[in-house]
């Protein structure tokens, strides 16, 4: 795991203090709410419905267990007892109050953590492949190189007020893990002729426009990488819609431009930033990469489990996948209960987590963008006792992307921009399908739930996706099929009229038992959908 | 009738005008008629609230009852955390 040198931490060390001075202000009446707006969003401070929220980087996912207790000690200290991991694989809380968000922001700093680009026109926190370093399928660790792109953001001039937010991911297989091509900026590490590079993804996103993103390069050499995503976002900064921000987003500009000619413009400005000789040096990612070693692992571990608890085994193959690494196993902790919030987590479980981590995972752990929490070095030998814990702590639910292990935005419950509630629907298709029995024999189906049209739930690439709308003061749900995030990214159709509450519920139980009647050998229910199209699933929703 | 709602400054709570002050409970809250924009302004020049506005609510049996459904969430607490809520006993979804 990558550790702050003196600069990194000086930054960090500055920035708390600097907020600590404009929050005084704030709350001394020396700035105006406007004034004071872009500040705190420059810090991860929201204003949400019922209180402040504090979002909190956690780059590229990776955590130790040190920085995981201190999400704990902040859930605990300063908000309700409780986080909630995003989409974007960081934490935020929902309870700040503006007079600590100083005092947590500098005690994030004693870990090297900190709020810094959770929020704004700016990049945003790099996202990555939750199991990177340990997948079998990796052509390298991606991390590396989402921790350069990390430094070179960061508080990066020139990107610092761009047309709209920013996000970028980086994987480094062809399983993409990650919804690689549904960000502004996606980037593929790819080996030809026995060199590392990347393929580049431009223009992706979700929110009211939703687009997969086109690649615009086949191939980028590592030591040009910086050189050309500074040239992506220079094309970007320049012609990016700033007046209206409905159209703002990279996704726009390359939809209007058409591919070929914002990489011709990208290609022009490439030629111009290889002559500035700014790349970073070669050896700056390799002294990153020395932070991402693998570790030394132990050999000739037992590859056996025992399975005669019947719920253990469950669990085991449900939520626990192969490790490239023999006598180990990555181990999935569902943050989805039945009846749960998905994605959230109580102080105590959180430190439970970093213990089992400390123990039993080199210290390390991983959060989802799908809001789970990863311990990706686990001996086998260790499962069983790692399952009793979690289990008894309410985190041993075994639904590893099955229905019930749903993304689901914050929505009304929470959040000033939703129109209707995510958690609710959530909790009722949850409770639906664990008590009708079919979890088990629908399989895996990403389902994905957003309070509204900015997409936080990512309905969009949900198998089957909910958007909550306002009709006229009331909540209802509009249902989509066919979204993917994976590497057959799609977007969803929409089936046609919306439901209430209630009625989602029982369309998606239509849905699923169309596909149950209908699927072929092998196939998941995406792939019977994508083989009957909408027509007989809208026939079976809507009668 | 109209009501006064915006957040604490310093703690963030969701806060609603009272005639004398500010509550975080709704059932204090009183109708501003035409005088909403103008206590507003005194307010948050006085730094007693932070991004507040009118809303439409009706008087109901229990109390002041907002028009919308996010004021109504607002004025609870999330539904789905009902130990945090603060008016639980707000209908959030109308009969």
């Amino acid at each position: 795991m990558y550790l702050y040198d003196s600069y990194d931490q000086a930054m960090v060390d500055a920035r708390v203090e600097e907020f600590r001075d404009q929050a005084r202000r704030r709350l001394a009446g020396e700035l105006t709410e406007d004034q004071f707006k872009p500040l705190r969003l420059m810090n991860g401070l929201y204003l949400q419905l019922h209180a402040y929220m504090l979002r909190v980087a956690v780059p590229y996912g990776t955590l130790s267990s040190r920085k995981m207790r201190m999400l704990a000690h902040i859930a605990r200290k300063y908000d309700r007892g409780y986080g909630h991991f995003t989409t974007r694989q960081n934490i935020q809380y929902n309870w700040i109050k503006l007079e600590d968000a100083p005092d947590i922001l500098a005690d994030l700093a004693t870990v090297e953590m900190h709020a810094i680009q959770t929020s704004g026109n700016c990049i945003r926190n790099i996202s990555s492949d939750q199991y990177a370093g340990v997948a079998a399928d990796e052509i390298t660790d991606p991390r590396p190189w989402a921790e350069l792109l990390r430094q070179w953001s960061s508080f990066h001039p020139e990107f610092t007020y761009l047309p709209r937010k920013f996000k970028i991911c980086v994987i480094a297989s062809a399983n993409d893990r990650a919804a690689m091509r549904l960000h502004d900026i996606g980037l593929e590490l790819v080996e030809r002729d026995g060199r590392i590079g990347a393929r580049v993804f431009a223009g992706g996103g979700m929110g009211r426009t939703p687009m997969v993103a086109p690649e615009i390069r086949d191939f980028v050499e590592e030591d040009e990488l910086v050189s050309y995503l500074e040239a992506c976002l220079r094309v970007y900064n320049r012609y990016g819609r700033r007046d209206n921000k409905f159209k703002a987003r990279i996704k726009i500009l390359v939809h209007e431009l058409g591919v070929e000619e914002y990489r011709r413009q990208v290609e022009e400005e490439f030629a111009h930033m290889r002559q500035l000789g700014i790349q970073p040096p070669t050896e700056e990612l390799d002294r990153i990469r020395a932070y991402f070693a693998p570790p030394v692992y132990e050999t000739g571990l037992p590859e056996e489990v025992d399975r005669s608890d019947p719920d253990f085994a469950l669990w085991l193959d449900r939520n626990v996948l192969p490790h490239k690494q023999p006598g180990y196993a990555i181990v999935n902790i569902s943050l989805k209960p039945v009846g749960g919030i998905p994605g959230d987590a109580s102080a105590d479980q959180i430190d439970l987590m970093a213990d089992l981590a400390e123990r039993h995972s080199l210290d390390q752990l991983r959060v989802t963008h799908a809001q789970n929490i990863v311990l990706p070095y686990v001996k086998k030998a260790d499962l069983y006792t790692i399952w009793q814990q979690l289990d008894a702590a309410g985190l041993g639910t075994a639904n590893l992307d099955r229905i019930s292990d749903m993304i689901a935005c914050p929505g009304l419950d929470y959040c000033s921009l939703a129109n209707a509630r995510s958690i609710p629907v959530a909790q009722k298709i949850a409770r639906r399908f664990a008590g009708n029995g079919k979890e088990e024999a629908i399989g895996e189906l990403k389902l994905k739930i957003s309070g509204c049209i900015n997409a936080c739930g990512h309905h969009h690439a949900g198998h089957i996706g909910i958007l909550g709308v306002d009709r006229k003061g009331t909540e209802n749900y509009q249902l989509l099929l066919g979204g993917s995030g994976a590497e057959d990214c799609s977007l969803g159709a929409i089936t046609g009229p919306g439901f209430t509450e209630d009625g989602v519920v029982d369309a998606i139980e239509r849905a699923t038992d169309l596909y149950l009647a209908q699927r072929q050998e092998g196939e998941r229910f995406l792939d019977t959908y994508r083989r009957l199209g909408m027509a007989p699933f809208k026939e079976a929703i809507y009668g | 009738m109209k009501l006064l709602t915006g957040n604490d400054l310093a703690s963030g709570d969701v806060i609603w005008w009272t005639g004398k002050g500010w509550s975080r409970h709704i059932g204090e809250a009183v109708d501003v008629g035409d005088e909403g924009d103008a206590i507003l302004a005194r307010e948050e020049q006085a730094r007693r609230v932070n991004v507040a506005y009118i809303v439409d609510a009706e008087q109901t049996d229990s109390g002041p009852l907002p028009n919308h459904i996010k004021e109504r969430i607002r004025a609870s607490g999330p539904t789905v955390r009902t130990d945090l809520a603060i008016n639980a006993d707000i209908p959030i979804v109308r009969a």
